[in-house]
């Protein structure tokens, strides 16, 4: 297994406002080596300068007539390939992060941009499009129970129009890169908590997002089960997907030492390259 | 494929809440058939005015005892008048002649009438039958005149029966309609919280919106066009049991009700009903299910 090095990482505390700044720091976590076999392959500085993949500036969410948690003035960069962790209290504002992303929500102001979509400017009936480029994983798995894990996965290219051929072919590859190889064709109820947050995993991955949502995805897994499905969350990552993960669970994210954004009444008090839980 | 999944899950969700799905579709029948008919007696007054309109006559009534002088008088009267465009004596033999060809089926009450009892008469067309008050203001009272009757006032009551129902018909169609509707929507709230997972993937891995609510709408067009078919129904069945049976007789007084006027109203009660319920079905998702 990969080699756990634990080392100082440089804090950053305000938010990255520079898109170079984030480059340095792409460019610098090939160096160190976190729950994974080889060191991630990042690709070169110059390149990444180009290739942001979120970028919130100045995003404001109230909810004036429920307590809901709201979002203030909240500035984040985040590189395409990158592996960050939301962290923060129950409340803090980290679920209406997620929504905004998702466009469930508009923002009251600022301007968020997910690869070259202007999502505070989207329409109404180009949202579908839009979410195409974005997987999601949740805590709960959300899985339909009458169908089985290569169902599961189908179903989420069928309701996009995607031909039954094209589900022939790709469902397999993306369970078998899952480690579901052979339990295709079970249904959710025959397969334990982290082999469910597997397929749910394969499903928002099958349609090769440009970004993936990640709702405390251990959540309901033990401790190692969830360092499997980090692993897998990991290996995901390398592929160049962004990956954006809402969580508590200190272990994981003391063990990855990826970037981790932290927030706290709706502001991001700490956004640190390979931070710890703290 | 998609056509496919999309119908499967229209039957599911039809058959999962199967009690309401028959709810809707007998609201929706009973409304339709009241449309329907509805409509057909519209047609109706339509088709009996036009009917009567060449037919209508003014007829003179004759004193029992008149002599002829008088009969040549009046007939002279008649002539005159630029109302009339033509008139035709009827005198006793031929009021019994058509006495008993209109009641040739109660031969009782043909045997007990002899022609001594029936009045001769002046039958008037018009050159145009709304002026017939004016023709029959000019004749009551004169000698030898019995009574003046015009065939148009009894055929207003005939309008008007037939108004009073179609009244009626629409007013039931009406509030069996908005049952019927509230159904729909009820129907299609059940239908998306039992679908409510699926949904919530669809919305998140990006399917469309038409594709999401098409399950729901097409359950709300399904159920309305079931609901035509069996008002369609019940109007061929009214036809052949009501119209053409029991009430033969009644009917008889107008022209009939024509198999082709009825089959008109199918696609008119299947596109109604088809439209207005996936309306309320998709309204009913812009609230329940925002995308």
């Amino acid at each position: 297994m990969g080699h756990l090095t634990i080392r100082a990482s440089p804090v950053r505390m305000k938010s990255r406002r520079n898109p170079c700044a984030a480059v340095t720091y792409g460019a610098e976590s090939a160096e160190y080596a976190t729950l994974v076999l080889e060191p991630p392959d990042r690709p070169c500085a110059s390149a990444a300068r180009l290739r942001l993949v979120i970028q919130l500036e100045g995003v404001t969410k109230h909810y004036p007539r429920s307590n809901r948690p709201s979002v203030e003035d909240v500035n984040v960069f985040i590189d395409k390939g990158e592996f960050v962790f939301f962290i923060g209290p129950t409340g803090a504002g980290k679920s209406t992060m997620i929504k905004l992303l998702l466009r469930e929500e508009v923002p009251d102001k600022g301007k968020i941009t997910v690869g070259d979509t202007d999502v505070t400017r989207l329409r109404r009936w180009k949202v579908p499009a839009y979410r195409r480029s974005i997987g999601c994983v949740f805590q709960d798995f959300r899985l339909l129970p009458n169908r089985t894990a290569a169902e599961n996965v189908a179903f989420a290219l069928e309701v996009i129009g995607k031909p039954r051929s094209v589900a022939r072919r790709v469902v397999p590859e993306v369970l078998e890169l899952v480690g579901l190889g052979g339990k295709e064709h079970r249904y959710p109820h025959e397969l334990s908590g982290g082999e469910q947050q597997r397929v749910a995993v394969a499903r928002a991955f099958v349609n090769r997002p440009l970004l993936l949502l990640a709702d405390e995805p251990t959540g309901n897994l033990d401790p190692d089960t969830s360092i499997e499905i980090m692993r897998l969350l990991d290996r995901i990552s390398r592929t160049g997907t962004t990956i954006l993960m809402v969580t508590h669970d200190s272990n994981i994210v003391n063990q990855m030492r990826r970037r981790v954004i932290e927030i706290e009444n709706g502001q991001i008090v700490r956004d640190q390259a390979r931070g710890v839980y703290g | 494929m998609r056509a496919k999944y999309v119908m499967s899950e229209v039957f599911l969700g039809l058959w999962r809440n199967i009690s309401m799905t028959i709810a809707m579709i007998i609201t929706m029948a009973v409304s339709l058939s009241m449309l329907g008919a509805g409509l057909m007696l519209y047609n109706q007054v339509d088709v009996i005015e036009e009917f009567y309109q060449t037919n209508l006559e003014v007829v003179v009534y004759l004193e029992r005892n008149i002599d002829q002088p008088t009969t040549d008088q009046i007939e002279a009267a008649l002539k005159a008048s630029d109302l009339v465009a033509n008139y035709q004596y009827e005198d006793k033999e031929k009021a019994l002649e058509r006495f008993q060809e209109t009641f040739k089926e109660s031969p009782d009450l043909v045997k007990a009438v002899e022609a001594d009892v029936l009045p001769s008469a002046f039958r008037v067309k018009m050159n145009d039958i709304a002026d017939a008050p004016k023709l029959i203001k000019e004749f009551e009272g004169m000698t030898g005149v019995y009574q003046v009757t015009n065939q148009r006032e009894i055929l207003q009551q005939v309008f008007d029966i037939l108004g009073g129902a179609q009244r009626l018909t629409l007013i039931v169609a009406l509030v069996q309609g908005v049952a019927a509707l509230m159904l729909v929507a009820n129907t299609i709230q059940v239908a998306a919280y039992s679908r409510r997972r699926e949904v919530a993937i669809m919305k998140l891995v990006g399917a469309p919106n038409w594709f999401v609510q098409a399950p729901f709408v097409l359950e709300a067009v399904f159920a309305a066009v079931i609901g035509s078919i069996f008002a369609f129904g019940t109007l061929i069945a009214a036809k052949f049991l009501v119209i053409d049976g029991q009430f033969a007789d009644l009917f008889k007084l107008m022209p009939p009700i024509t198999m082709q006027a009825i089959l008109v109203l199918l696609p008119i009660l299947v596109g109604v009903s088809a439209v207005i319920s996936a309306i309320t079905a998709w309204i009913t998702l812009r609230f329940n299910i925002k995308v």
